[in-house]
């Protein structure tokens, strides 16, 4: 059996804010195709783990190996579009996720305009195309920034508490949509999420964390691990294992 | 009057000039304000200030020295905001007051303010000379080539840098070239207005075309309506009404700004 493919492969990192010490020892891989769920409690260090792995942040030490010509999409946890008043229209905002591949003079080939229409397409959002970003509502808005993070066909999707704004509908509607990109298009998947339905619906592993690795595997082994009980009380698929 | 008026050539160089500095400084301008950097055209307008005095202190060309001056203060301003707790606009403060005092002292150095300096204060359009005009227009043309070329980078640092980041843009080389592009044209724009309506030139034809736009490029091209109207508006009311030329144009803007206020109400 062919061994799986390393989407990330991180080693000893240790991050830092100033001599405060936010993650120490982490190890872990993301096979390609995972959908992987990192959780833990507030102040676990989940943020700087994406923001590490993004490049927001630097480690102070251990390593971050992606697999050669990933391509990484991102969905920060707060973006511009809190402001109502930016004047940017979705496709504009869409057409950003391209920019910084655009070598001069960094015009819109008749390609990107394609790419740009399947990312509004796929996430059914071509109606607002010519609506101005502020006035959309915060799912339709979170919607807008996972195609602006799709539009150049990343294969590793990094996502950090995307869902915090959302009703339960445009929850549901917003993992849909990734769980269809891991399935169907093979993105592998990093969520930082505290949504204990979407862990245990849609996730196929999970890195439970508190400033180091207590959990990572499988997601049924996850539910039978007693390390993250306390935190989350999961509805238990197996009889023994009821959460109080 | 009014028609005679384009008949003189100081006249037509004040409107040539001052619409292609309008341009720019509008253009950089919707950047500035969207980023919260607004204030950073006052700062470096008194920061030019300094070294236009400087300038007349040492016999240099006002201009020459300024232009370099200005540019290294406004990375001095972006790396203090960067390298200390202060915020950005604390940041602009610093250096704006500082500058201010070293131009007052140098001023005082050289026995009190001149007609030349008075000029840099209040801008004094109508008094162009040929060079400033070729070197007003080759500045703002490169400006505003400079912001097309750039505008995909710049439009992502200023709708969500962090994305622009990971996405592979160079966010801090991109941040230092607004500045640049700034400090260069805030040094043109205190001809125009003076060092202390200049940075009206940059803020109110921003403000007012986000009153009226729904996208980004459209906000752009409605500011640099705005700027040339403005300009060219205060230039033709001065010159018929005998008022100062920087002053009447910075009302002229808020007139502009005013009615596209007005209009957004309405609108709804």
């Amino acid at each position: 059996m062919r061994e799986q493919e390393t989407a990330i492969a991180v080693r000893d990192l240790c991050v830092r804010y100033g001599q405060y010490e936010v993650l120490s020892g982490i190890d872990f891989t993301v096979p390609a195709g995972d959908f992987l769920a990192i959780a833990g409690p507030n102040g676990s260090g989940k943020t700087t783990l994406v923001k590490t792995l993004a490049g927001l942040l630097p480690a102070a030490k251990g390593e971050i190996v992606f697999a050669p010509g990933i391509k990484l999409g991102y969905l920060p946890q707060k973006t511009a579009y809190a402001d109502p008043r930016f004047p940017a229209t979705v496709r504009e905002v869409v057409a950003s996720g391209i920019a910084a591949r655009k070598t001069f003079p960094r015009r819109l080939i008749p390609h990107d305009k394609e790419r740009i229409e399947d990312a509004l397409g796929l996430l059914q959002i071509e109606d607002l195309a010519d609506k101005r970003i502020g006035r959309l509502s915060g799912g339709q808005q979170q919607r807008v920034h996972l195609a602006r993070a799709l539009v150049d066909n990343p294969s590793l999707l990094i996502l950090d508490e995307p869902t915090g704004a959302l009703d339960p509908r445009s929850r549901e509607c917003f993992y849909s949509t990734l769980l269809h990109l891991n399935r169907q298009h093979g993105v592998s998947i990093v969520i930082v999420t505290h949504d204990v339905h979407a862990i245990g619906e849609y996730a196929a592993s999970v890195l439970y964390l508190d400033r180091k690795v207590l959990f990572h595997g499988p997601l049924a082994e996850f539910e039978m691990d007693a390390t993250p009980q306390h935190y989350f009380g999961m509805h238990r698929r197996h009889g023994n294992h009821e959460a109080p | 009057m009014f028609f005679e008026m384009f008949t003189y050539a100081f006249v037509q160089r004040a409107l040539v000039c001052g619409t292609f500095i309008a341009l720019s400084c509008a253009a950089l301008g919707c950047f500035l304000v969207l980023r919260r950097f607004s204030m950073i055209g006052d700062g470096l307008a008194h920061a030019g200030f300094a070294a236009v005095a400087l300038a007349l202190v040492i016999g240099a060309s006002p201009l020459a020295l300024a232009i370099p001056l200005v540019m290294l203060m406004s990375l001095g301003i972006l790396k203090l905001g960067e390298k200390t707790t202060l915020y950005g606009e604390t940041a602009i403060g610093l250096v704006s007051s500082l500058a201010m005092a070293c131009a007052i002292l140098l001023a005082s150095l050289a026995g009190g303010f001149s007609v030349d300096l008075y000029g840099y204060l209040f801008g004094s359009i109508l008094a162009i000379r040929e060079s400033e005009l070729v070197l007003s227009i080759a500045l703002s043309t490169a400006v505003i080539l400079a912001i097309k070329v750039f505008y995909r980078y710049l439009f992502s640092i200023t709708y969500d840098e962090e994305f622009a980041k990971v996405s592979g843009i160079k966010t801090g080389l991109v941040g230092k070239i607004l500045i640049l592009l700034t400090a260069l044209t805030v040094v043109l724009g205190m001809r125009v207005v003076g060092t202390l309506l200049v940075s009206s030139l940059i803020i109110f034809p921003a403000v007012t075309a986000l009153q009226l736009s729904k996208g980004f490029r459209a906000t752009i091209l409605i500011a640099m309506a705005c700027g040339a109207i403005s300009v060219t508006g205060g230039i033709a009311a001065s010159f018929c009404l005998d008022l100062p030329t920087g002053a009447t144009i910075v009302v002229v803007n808020f007139l502009l700004f005013a009615a596209a206020f007005a209009f957004s109400r309405m609108r709804g």
